[in-house]
């Protein structure tokens, strides 16, 4: 019996991850083909981008200031903390500006998309889309994988910046050090490979959040309670699978920039 | 003279063929099938109206007409094309050239009663001029001009599934699907919805295929017929109906009845019995 149950959960991952590969290929797909619906890439870009700006401002700024905090703590023992700026800028740049925008994009707008195409789900909008001849894939969901790839990038800058100058305001305000000693040291160290590192990631954790929520908010049954378990499961694999593929993408970026 | 009297032959079989031929149709999910060896047509200018009691796979039915459901086995004909095996990419196409009607209206709530119903017209990039006049021809038809600018959140259900109609009619289908267009509905509005179903088939003659599980709906369609002089449903004479109304009913997953009205109500089948009765 537990054979049974192993074997099915088994054959019910192998077909989940079959489907969304194909789900993922058609989306993808759609961009080489007409029609591309560039007005719905921007209403999404702006409810994406726009709309996600101030959280991923804030959770940069102050992780950065955290991590001020914190190193300046430690490097503190060892008579290092001149290059509090050097740490805080590589941390965020290179780990912590990508993985946590797209935590907090996913858990934003992951969500939002799994239960925005559950409910057309469940109302049987998807299937009057289907039935008025327009391909919810090409309609609903390219512009979203497009609008969250693109606009992910710029957050990450953007929490990239200002997690460097919530380190500044702790390194400065707080622990009584030289700013521009911060800042030469935030930059001075940077490396061509630091700054590819932290804007490929977010390419890749946004096709994932867009995708995932997607596929799951198209895959919803069982009515409003299937709504909320559509959600909970894009919010859940879309955030593991960013730190999974970040994992990937920084061991594959270490070793090649480090030959 | 043979390729006139080929392409008459042509134009013949075309108005003769059936615009929807389903044939030994069966389709199942996760479990023991919903439909079984299902085999009837709809003729141009033709209204069937699908009976069955709830959960017996009348909209999944609906659903495989225009292959939104695709059958495990069995032939699909619409328009004369088989669609059962046709790619989701070339259905789109033909999906144009149907109307459906959704049980509960399914319109799009983040849009405009005039984006619902021009949605097809605004995906072809009809001019918005155009568009203005044909959203108020149909909405006018159903006799909802007035919430032309209004969101569907704001609309009765009643009002809602007479958008669908408007939405569904815009583009003049060849084929009309309605699932269930007066379920739920009080008898005033349910009367309302199937006037206007009974002016698109007498206005407009464009063949349905309608699914519902109230009896008073059905027998209404058949013994009334719509007045463009009174602009309103009026009953037949006494003793006829309508000879392009005809019937199908669906008992656990099987077509038991296929036939006209008077064949309905003269059937010796025992579950037609106690579904009339």
């Amino acid at each position: 019996m537990a054979i049974d149950a192993i074997d099915r959960t088994a054959k019910q991952i192998v077909l989940t991850v079959q489907d969304y590969s194909l789900f993922a290929y058609r989306a993808v797909m759609n961009l080489f083909s007409r029609p591309i619906y560039w007005v719905d890439f921007l209403i999404q870009a702006e409810i994406i981008g726009v709309g996600s700006a101030a959280i991923v401002l804030l959770a940069g700024f102050f992780t950065g200031a955290v991590l001020a905090v914190q190193s300046a703590a430690t490097l503190a023992e060892f008579g290092a903390t001149a290059v509090t700026g050097r740490f805080v800028s590589m941390s965020m740049i290179r780990e912590l500006g990508p993985v946590l925008t797209g935590i907090m994009v996913s858990g934003r707008n992951a969500s939002s998309m799994a239960s925005e195409l559950g409910s057309m789900v469940v109302t049987e909008q998807i299937d009057a889309m289907r039935a008025l001849g327009v391909d919810p894939i090409r309609k609903l969901v390219t512009p979203r994988i497009v609008a969250t790839v693109t606009m992910l990038f710029f957050l990450t800058i953007i929490s990239d910046a200002f997690g460097t100058m919530g380190g500044a305001v702790v390194t400065i305000f707080m622990n009584g050090q030289n700013g521009t000693q911060y800042f030469s040291q935030a930059y001075e160290f940077l490396r061509f490979p630091d700054i590819l590192q932290g804007l490929v990631k977010p390419l890749f954790s946004g096709f994932i959040i867009a995708s995932v929520g997607c596929f799951y908010g198209l895959r919803t049954t069982g009515g409003t309670e299937g709504v909320g378990r559509s959600t909970i499961q894009a919010v859940v694999s879309s955030s593991v699978l960013i730190i999974v593929v970040d994992l990937l993408v920084s061991q594959i970026m270490v070793a090649t920039f480090s030959r | 003279m043979s390729e006139i009297s080929t392409s008459a032959s042509e134009s013949a079989a075309e108005l003769t063929a059936p615009v929807l031929a389903f044939h030994d149709v069966s389709i199942a999910f996760d479990g023991p099938p919903v439909l079984q060896n299902i085999t009837f047509s709809v003729a141009p200018r033709e209204t069937r109206v699908l009976l069955g009691p709830a959960g017996v796979g009348k909209s999944v039915l609906l659903k495989l007409a225009n292959g939104l459901n695709r059958p495990d086995s069995g032939s699909i004909l619409l328009f004369g094309e088989e669609i059962s095996t046709m790619s989701e990419v070339n259905l789109f196409p033909m999906r144009t050239r149907t109307g459906m009607v959704f049980q509960e209206g399914a319109l799009f709530d983040s849009l405009t009663i005039r984006d619902n119903v021009a949605y097809q017209l605004i995906q072809e990039a009809v001019p918005d001029a155009e568009i203005d006049s044909r959203v108020h021809e149909g909405l006018e038809f159903v006799g909802l001009d007035e919430t032309f600018s209004l969101y569907p959140g704001s609309l009765s259900g009643g009002m809602r599934r007479r958008v669908a109609i408007a939405r569904a009619l815009i583009r003049h289908p060849e084929l009309l699907l309605y699932d269930s267009p007066t379920g739920g509905l009080d008898p005033v509005t349910s009367t309302t919805i199937i006037e206007l179903i009974v002016k698109q088939r007498d206005v407009y003659k464009t063949p349905s295929l309608l699914v519902t599980h109230r009896l008073q709906d059905a027998f209404t369609m058949c013994t009334h017929r719509f007045d463009t002089t009174k602009n309103g449903m009026v009953p037949l004479p006494k003793g006829e109906i309508d000879p392009n109304t005809s019937f199908l009913m669906l008992n656990e997953g099987r077509l038991i009845f296929d036939g006209s009205l008077h064949d309905l109500v003269h059937s010796e089948n025992p579950f037609v019995r106690e579904f009339l009765e």
